[in-house]
């Protein structure tokens, strides 16, 4: 291959042109790269400037058919509606993804530094049969999972909804914890091997402070996916006991009168949280996104 | 080390302490009634803002007044038209928590609650409290099941075959504000003459508002008789007379807005309200979207039967139920009287805009829009709402959502139209 | 025998939680998903057990597979998957490329195209709902409007509106979340790239496409299966979509998650699940193969 390409550079080399010539067309280049990267950058803001916008407009102006313009007369009230019809339903979503995330972080730490560490036989059979669960389409299981919620008179709302983002949770944060403990160098848990240190011990005084950042990614990773759901959610809960996107989504669709601007506002506080996680440790969050990507 | 671990240990509390506060979530979430002495009676319904909940508050004062020892419980849910209530109640009902009652479409809408063993036959307390003959003998027809059982007690009624105009754009365009038309041809005309002018002359809404359509024109088209028929199997689905009232709904359909499948009821009545549109057929809780905005009646819009229908009122009623182990029968019971009693319907429909499914009450007390509808359902011929659950049971209107919803978006035609309407009305 | 126990014991002990958890929520229940989807469960009297239910065994298979209204459903979710893959993976890639070389900004370029990432597809179907009015012309709003002012006035189109069609219009907004999670695996791919390889290709002189195509490329294949596997199992999320954009009696923009929402809510639980159970199958068609070779290549 490469004599190759060293055959075909060669021509190339020769009709090369001086210097100058060569920056400005790579100037151009750049020029154009960057229109492009800021066409994009205009494309991906457009829905957030007609949240933003029609979020701050009075009912009459908050209409589809005004849609590009700025508000006639800015108004707060949008929000503080939105605040009032949804604050209760945050908390909700608080209550079921504080727990969830760290009761799945948790196993999934167990689960991934057993996995990675102790081989024994059938380990990446159990690994691949816990990996399954994640990407099964939960409709292939709602219709028994709510005879079984039902059957163990677990309330809907709230408790059910941590359960079910524990256990549905379990693949992926095994995935990624798995995929962090491979990576710590194997001495530092030989080291307390050596000491006798059992299994769990070894798990319990070595291995889990060792983990902050893996949890730190996996909780991120799991807050995020539990805060935006919305099929668990509209099954089993409504807007009374359910979190916010069922609120939101019954706000939006639901109400006898609509108002687009409260809407817009809600929408915008119920993407606060996650947009929140995603400002302050954006760089963790990158961090989960390719330990949720399967590269084993 | 040290330090780790109690890092560890905090992370522990922390776990706990989630899902301690996720167990209070879970108690203030939804429950509502339940123990606490005294009796009380948890109401559920979908009330819970706008002229709805102002009925409600009424109806409460009214029965805070005839039952002041029963502690009223509000276990509204918001939202969605009643679909996210009737999703939450779902659930309730299978987990054997009910309310001690709940707010339905009266109805075949009721035959799977009926089927499940979820609600009590309460056709003694329409005797003991004399209902039977407090209400038309065509309601309560269309309230009981073939044995004779009826399961809930209505608290209002809205007529469906209801055309809202704009007077304004049809002057515009040289038409009589004041025309009635005999039948829907005589509209069509009409309608032919706005799309001619560049006015969108119906508009009409999401796939529930055009079933709602769908069914004024079959009343149009069949008349009272042969409409209740489609319901009992009297009527031939395949036959003749539907197929020419299907023609008809496509006609209609041809006139109506585009963006129609993104819009619920409110949005599309607007566009009359606003001018956008000449016509809107909608039940009649669309009078509080007109009377909101300061609109008259007579001058800023008109309200007229369905054309080809008048003299008939196509129904549907709200209606409250007993549930089977409610916590608090004797509570679900007061609750009824008071919902079925003259005093609660006129304090309930007064300030909801709807009329009372009793016949005794006293129109003067009333709106101008709802004394002609007290008038109409006294003396008119009463059928059932296919797009509001009195007419057929639930999984056979989602089958007619589905087949509507296909054929107004052009994927199936007409014959494949009927023929899907005739299998989903056979079950 | 005892030593043995006591080198298993522990790992098992610790794997045994998880084990339970998803041996139940996940097996257990796709078996009785299987086992409701071969009865005939179709009311609400069965569902609530106040009626029998008896084994038709694959009838509602056959039946749903059979009805025009299910393979309308199944093709809108293949348009939809292979519209939303093909968007995401190159809208992705080319921000990666555009972003690999130093960049000024950089930072603020991929943080702005990976946020919609954070947000759910119910909050922006808010006001996708808005931009995808399908008005035109002088009534237009939303995108067709935005289409008038910029003088695209070609680009209009009915959105979701279309019978054949309309699907896609859904997969724009999920183009819009997900591209830069794309972006951000693909970026991780380039960066992944040693610059030594880069470099000796360079010496080597050759061409950049040469460079993308030899080097770069073969080395960011699997981040694009992963992307691909990923991306693709998230177009059964187009269900919260549907929900905020459309509504699920829309005919134009069903598929079957919104077929199985509507037929558990009218108490057809044999329908449901069966619908559930097809989808678990396509899903699997595409999943045990690539988790069967991530395990034989661990191995290795």
């Amino acid at each position: 291959m490469t004599a190759a390409t060293n055959q075909l550079a060669a021509p190339r080399t020769t009709v090369s042109r001086p210097r100058p010539t060569s920056k400005s067309r790579y100037t151009l280049g750049r020029t154009l790269k960057y229109a492009a990267l800021i066409f994009f950058l205009v494309v991906v803001l457009i829905p957030v400037y007609v949240l933003l916008v029609t979020s701050f407009k009075g009912t009459g102006d908050a209409d589809p058919s005004r849609a590009w313009a700025l508000p006639q007369i800015w108004t707060l009230d949008n929000w503080a509606t939105a605040w009032t019809a949804l604050a209760p339903s945050i908390l909700r979503s608080v209550a079921v993804v504080v727990p969830s995330a760290i009761i799945a972080a948790f196993l999934g730490s167990l689960n991934g530094f057993v996995l990675a560490r102790w081989s024994f036989r059938g380990a990446n059979i159990v690994f691949t049969v816990i990996l399954f669960g994640m990407f099964i389409p939960y409709q292939a299981v709602m219709i028994p999972l709510n005879q079984l919620v039902l059957d163990l008179g677990i309330p809907t709302g709230v408790p059910t909804l941590i359960l079910l983002h524990v256990v549905y949770g379990i693949p992926i944060t095994t995935l990624i914890f798995r995929n962090y403990y491979a990576t710590v160098p194997h001495e530092l848990i030989e080291a307390g091997r050596v000491d006798g240190a059992g299994m769990l011990r070894t798990y319990w005084s070595i291995v889990l402070p060792l983990s902050i950042p893996g949890f730190v990614v996996v909780l991120i990773w799991q807050f995020t996916s539990a805060w935006n759901d919305f099929l668990f959610a509209v099954f089993f809960s409504s807007s009374q006991n359910g979190p916010v996107t069922v609120a939101l989504n019954n706000l939006a669709n639901g109400a006898l009168l609509q108002n687009y601007g409260v809407s817009m506002a809600g929408a915008l506080f119920a993407s606060l949280p996650t947009l929140l996680v995603y400002i302050v440790l954006g760089k963790y969050f990158v961090g989960g996104l390719m330990s949720g990507s399967v590269k084993g | 080390m040290r330090v780790n671990r109690r890092m560890t240990a905090t992370v522990a509390t922390a776990a706990v302490l989630g899902l301690t506060l996720a167990a209070c979530g879970g108690d203030t979430g939804g429950e509502g009634g339940g123990e606490g002495g005294g009796s009380q009676v948890e109401v559920f319904t979908w009330w819970a803002a706008g002229s709805e909940k102002a009925g409600l508050d009424a109806l409460v004062g009214e029965f805070e007044n005839q039952h002041p020892d029963i502690e009223f419980v509000n276990g509204a849910v918001a939202g969605g038209a009643g679909s996210a209530a009737k999703d939450l109640l779902q659930t309730r009902l299978q987990a054997q928590d009910p309310p001690d009652t709940f707010q339905a479409h009266a109805g075949m809408e009721l035959q799977d609650y009926i089927d499940a063993a979820q609600i009590e036959d309460v056709s003694d307390l329409y005797d003991e409290f004399g209902l039977t003959d407090a209400f038309p003998a065509d309601l309560v027809d269309r309230l009981s099941t073939e044995d004779g059982a009826i399961y809930s007690v209505p608290s209002n009624v809205h007529r469906a075959n209801v055309v809202w105009a704009n007077p304004t754009v049809l002057e515009e365009n040289d038409i009589d504000p004041e025309a009635q038309y005999a039948d829907l041809d005589a509209w069509i005309a009409d309608l032919e003459k706005l799309e001619a002018a560049g006015v969108t002359p119906l508009s009409v809404g999401t796939t529930w508002t055009q079933v709602h359509l769908l069914e004024t024109v079959l009343l149009a088209g069949l008349g009272a008789e042969a409409y209740t028929g489609l319901w009992d199997g009297s009527t031939d689905w395949e036959g003749d007379e539907v197929t020419s009232a299907l023609e008809d709904f496509e006609t209609l359909m041809n006139f109506t807005n585009d963006d129609r499948d993104g819009l619920d009821w409110p949005e599309a009545t607007q566009m009359v309200i606003d001018g956008n549109a000449a016509f809107n057929v909608m039940g009649d809780w669309a009078v509080a979207a007109f009377e909101e905005q300061d609109k008259e009646l007579g001058t800023d819009f008109t309200a007229t039967p369905v054309p080809g229908t008048d003299g008939t009122f196509d129904f549907l009623a709200d209606s409250f139920t007993l549930p089977v182990g409610a916590p608090d029968a004797e509570g679900a019971k007061a609750w009824l009287e008071t919902v079925g009693s003259l005093e609660g319907q006129v304090a309930f429909n007064k300030a909801k805009g709807s009329i009372p499914a009793r016949t005794d009450a006293d129109p003067a007390e009333f709106s101008e829009y709802q004394q002609g509808a007290i008038e109409s359902f006294a003396n008119d011929t009463i059928v059932s709402s296919l797009a509001h659950g009195a007419a057929t049971p639930v999984a056979t209107l989602n089958a007619f959502s589905d087949a509507t919803s296909k054929f107004t978006t052009g994927a199936s035609d007409l014959a494949g139209y009927q023929s899907e309407l005739a299998a989903a009305a056979a079950g | 025998m005892l030593k043995k126990l006591r080198r298993l014991g522990p790992p098992l002990l610790m794997l045994t939680p998880s084990l339970i958890l998803v041996g139940v929520f996940v097996y257990g229940l796709i078996a009785a998903n299987f086992s409701t989807s071969f009865t005939d469960n179709h009311t609400a009297a069965q569902a609530t057990g106040q009626e029998p239910a008896a084994f038709v065994w694959f009838t509602n298979y056959f039946d749903l597979l059979a009805s025009e209204d299910f393979q309308h459903s199944l093709m809108n979710l293949v348009l939809y998957t292979l519209v939303f893959l093909a968007g995401t993976m190159v809208m992705g890639f080319l921000w990666a490329w555009m972003l690999d070389k130093p960049v000024k900004g950089e930072g603020l370029f991929r943080s702005v195209y990976l946020f919609p990432m954070a947000v759910s597809f119910i909050a922006s179907g808010v006001v996708w709902r808005w931009l995808l009015n399908s008005n035109q012309d002088e009534q237009a709003s939303g995108l067709n409007r935005l289409f008038q002012m910029v003088g695209l006035d070609f680009l209009q189109n009915n959105w979701w509106n279309n019978v054949t069609f309309g699907i896609i219009a859904i997969a724009v907004p999920a183009i819009w979340q997900l591209s830069g999670y794309v972006m951000a695996l693909f970026l991780a791919g380039f960066r992944g790239i040693p610059d030594e390889l880069r470099e000796a290709a360079r010496v080597d002189g050759a061409s950049e496409w040469k460079l993308y195509r030899y080097v770069l490329f073969p080395q960011l294949s699997p981040v694009a299966l992963s992307a691909l596997i990923i991306i693709g199992h998230m177009s059964l999320k187009a269900f919260d979509l549907i929900m905020s954009i459309s509504k699920p009696a829309n005919y134009q923009t069903k598929v079957p998650a919104v077929d199985m929402y509507v037929f558990k809510s009218s108490f057809d639980y044999a329908n449901a699940a069966a619908v559930g159970s097809i989808l678990l199958i396509i899903v699997a068609l595409v999943i045990v193969p690539y988790l069967i070779r991530t395990n034989r290549e661990e191995k290795r």
